[in-house]
């Protein structure tokens, strides 16, 4: 990838996250954790892959994007409010009432293409997207993030069975395996691995990357558009709560707001790291 | 007098679906393994390319629906009631009816009718369940011609509908070239002065039996068709209850939450009087052949003539 353009993204991961922590702090609850190790997932796909236009966000031919794991709306809202889908103030009131940014993703905010949150439920959407782009011969692609810890759900498996047998090409599903779910480790809660011999099985084609090395993961999503007749799931290592040092690998912020405190130190951190980028 | 023809709302919505394709282009159906016996079998034969088999797997078949719609597609998700309502209720409710999704619902094999395969499949609870889901539109046509018309007023519909087909073949009461489909109105079919018997699905014709009956013994019973349970025709209703005094309801389905617990919750908050709810008890069904179930479960026009004087004290 382009030094500039890879530096650029990594800015942007940069402000997603800040958009994170002040959505999540300003909430006073919401989930920190799992939104930080997506943060360059998404960051990637909306400023880099995505076909997609702010001031068209119903066009027909646009790339979709599924948040399965819609507990991590805060990455989400911050990476479409960042691309200028709604201004950069509604981060502020995620999960008041009256705010357009509800607690998880729906679909009435611009952007966002599928109402998700319940685990296991927007995996099966994006195959419905996916089927009907092939039925319509449209080329645009359908993206879905899932949880490790969510591919617990039957559901995933159901789906995983469906995009197989469909041969949906055209449908990419990522699982964030950060390894860790509320209840502790996936491996000790109700472990899901192993995760790609699992969708191997499936028929789907795997790939593995470090999900916070945009270079690995273009060539992973490059790769992605390559293949055909069979979906592709794009197994990521990551970090949850990547980028703020007292939240990395941290169960505890599954699910915990930052309090003022915390709040002033994660910005403080994400700002030397943004400063570092720009000098 | 002709004999009556018999027909399942089942078979009426395959020939629905199949009659409807060519108009419809976003039409497209889905089935969970089971189109033989839905019907959507008949559908998939004419347009194999617009049918797609989610296998035993509800759950996914009702988030594919999703997503398909919101995409633009009209799908149509199809298996028994106790599936679509019942094993998929969260989905349903999560993934069509709050991002308010352009999906229609076919459950068939709905209600004690399901006969010989028993308690599992006999879902009693459907009505009860779908009419939690804020904007869910809910219908329970009554005969074949009602099923067929219902399909496509749910296809000129923009958002969830869920409907409701039995498996058991039940006479065909409406006029196919007169019958005008509204939804969300109630059809009177018998005016009556001393009783509204509010019925809906197979006990349309149960209530229909009754009223004449009812009138060997002096007793006026006005029935009313409610094919559409949510959102209900309140107006019709109070009208009802207002002119006749009484209100008796009548249902395959569970008296908790189904037609008698939206009808009097209706008369409750608008116009109060009594309202006897006439469906399947708290409690399981059975196998058995169908018809005898209805009977054992006070499902007939026996029945409800019974409740009716009962409730008059005649």
């Amino acid at each position: 990838m382009d030094a500039e353009i890879k530096k650029d993204l990594q800015k942007t991961a940069c402000k997603v996250r800040m958009g994170v922590i002040e959505g999540t702090y300003n909430a006073k609850s919401g989930h920190p954790g799992g939104s930080l190790s997506i943060a360059d997932t998404l960051t990637y796909l909306y400023f880099k892959k995505m076909n997609i236009d702010p001031k068209n966000p119903n066009d027909p031919d646009r790339d979709r994007f599924v948040l399965s794991k819609g507990h991590t709306a805060p990455a989400l809202y911050s990476a479409l409010a960042l691309k200028g889908y709604f201004p950069q103030e509604e981060i502020k009131s995620l999960r008041h009432i009256g705010a357009l940014l509800q607690g998880h993703p729906c679909i009435s905010i611009d952007g966002v293409d599928m109402s998700s949150g319940s685990l296991g439920q927007g995996i099966s959407a994006a195959c419905g997207m996916a089927l009907a782009g092939k039925l319509d011969g449209k080329s645009y692609r359908v993206y879905t993030v899932l949880g490790d810890g969510e591919i617990e759900e039957g559901q995933v498996w159901e789906a995983a069975m469906f995009a197989a047998h469909y041969k949906l090409d055209n449908l990419v599903a990522v699982v964030d395996n950060n390894g860790l779910q509320i209840d502790g480790k996936i491996t000790d809660v109700c472990s899901p691995e192993p995760i790609t011999d699992k969708f191997a099985a499936f028929g789907w084609h795997v790939i593995t990357v470090n999900a916070h090395d945009f270079d690995a993961l273009d060539a992973a999503f490059t790769d992605a558009d390559t293949i055909t007749d069979k979906p592709v799931v794009i197994v990521q290592k990551s970090i949850k709560g990547k980028g703020v040092s007292f939240m990395e690998n941290q169960v505890g912020w599954h699910g915990t707001a930052p309090n003022k405190e915390q709040y002033e130190q994660a910005m403080e951190e994400l700002n030397a790291q943004l400063k570092e980028l720009e000098d | 007098m002709a004999d009556v023809i018999k027909k399942a709302t089942r078979e009426s919505y395959g020939e629905a679906l199949r009659d409807l394709a060519e108009e419809y282009k976003d039409l497209v159906v889905l089935d969970a393994d089971l189109a033989a016996a839905t019907k959507t079998g008949i559908f998939k034969k004419a347009y194999p390319e617009r049918f797609f088999d989610c296998g035993i797997a509800e759950a996914n078949m009702m988030g594919v629906a999703a997503g398909l719609a919101a995409c633009g597609k009209i799908p149509f998700a199809s298996t028994f009631a106790m599936f679509a309502a019942g094993r998929a209720y969260e989905i349903v409710r999560n993934s069509i009816g709050y991002p308010h999704l352009n999906v229609k619902i076919g459950a068939t094999h709905a209600g004690i009718s399901v006969g010989e395969d028993g308690a599992t499949h006999q879902c009693n609870e459907d009505i009860a369940l779908m009419r939690t889901i804020p904007g869910m539109t809910i219908i329970n046509p009554c005969d074949d011609v009602e099923a067929k018309a219902a399909v496509k007023a749910a296809l000129d519909f923009n958002g969830p509908v869920y409907m409701r087909f039995g498996r058991l073949a039940v006479p065909v009461i409406n006029d196919k070239e007169t019958y005008k489909f509204e939804l969300g109105k109630g059809v009177v079919l018998k005016d009556g002065s001393d009783v509204t018997i509010i019925a809906t699905g197979l006990m349309v014709n149960e209530a229909l039996e009754a009223a004449k009956a009812l009138e060997n013994d002096g007793i006026s019973a006005r029935v009313v068709n409610i094919h559409t349970i949510k959102p209900l025709d309140k107006e019709l209703v109070c009208k009802c209850a207002k002119e006749t005094g009484l209100i008796v309801t009548a249902e395959e389905h569970s008296i908790i939450g189904g037609l008698g617990s939206a009808v009097a919750d209706a008369v409750t908050e608008g116009c109060p009087v009594p309202v006897v709810k006439i469906g399947v008890n708290d409690e399981y069904g059975h196998s058995g052949p169908a018809v005898d179930l209805l009977k054992e479960f006070g499902l007939s026009a026996e029945n409800i003539a019974d409740t009716v004087k009962k409730a008059l004290n005649k």
